[in-house]
């Protein structure tokens, strides 16, 4: 079992240094925003598969924490990269598609 | 002898890697954004959802399966939407969608025929 838990926490390792390359080289801003979310993703896994591996299950209450602030994470970025702000949204009365 | 329920379990996490592994090499390699979005969700969903489904085989009926299907739970709801919340400010953004002559034009194909 621990040679499962060790074999599948390698390939999530791995998959995050390809995802963190792609928000380093990623040509527009939302390639970098699309690669931190799925970082945050892996991280998840990646937290609660050390858990196991380490025979600590408690770190999943950290996987959850972290599940729900990467989700804000990402939207207020979005929010942020639209607006240049995070406060309001009056300077996009010219668009009324959302 | 590991019981039928372990080896099920052992089949899932590993099955969920390989999506991993699928998925980060996507995010990597495909030629534009939006295609990238489809990358990045086999990530969010089938990966995820199969590692965790895996945990939950091993851990029985507990409180650590009750934090993992919460885990699943926030996941299934949360990355569709912040897929979907991507796609669109890209699109309004106006980042447009790779068509397929460009596609034709960057590989070269000869269309002498």
């Amino acid at each position: 079992m621990i040679g499962v838990f060790a074999a599948a926490t390698a390939a999530i390792v791995v998959c995050m240094g390809l995802t963190l390359s792609r928000s380093i080289v990623g040509p527009t801003v939302f390639d970098r925003i699309l690669a931190v979310n799925s970082f945050g993703t892996k991280t998840v896994l990646l937290i609660a598969l050390i858990g196991y591996l380490s025979g600590r299950p408690d770190f999943l209450d950290l996987a959850l924490v972290y599940a729900l602030m990467n989700f804000i994470g990402t939207i207020a970025a979005l929010k942020f990269t639209r607006f240049g702000d995070l406060a309001g949204m009056e300077d996009d009365e010219s668009e009324q598609v959302f | 002898m590991a019981s039928p329920i372990e080896v099920l379990s052992w089949i899932l996490i590993l099955g969920g890697s390989g999506f991993v592994i699928i998925g980060g090499i996507g995010l990597l390699r495909l030629p534009d954004f939006y295609t990238r979005i489809h990358a990045a969700g086999i990530t969010d969903t089938l990966g995820t959802w199969l590692i965790l489904l895996g945990l939950m085989l091993h851990e029985g009926l507990t409180l650590g399966a009750a934090k993992l299907a919460m885990l699943l739970f926030f996941l299934l709801a949360t990355g569709p939407l912040a897929s979907h919340a991507l796609a669109k400010a890209a699109y309004l953004r106006g980042l447009d969608p790779l068509q397929g002559s460009e596609l034709v034009d960057r590989h070269e194909v000869d269309d002498s025929a």
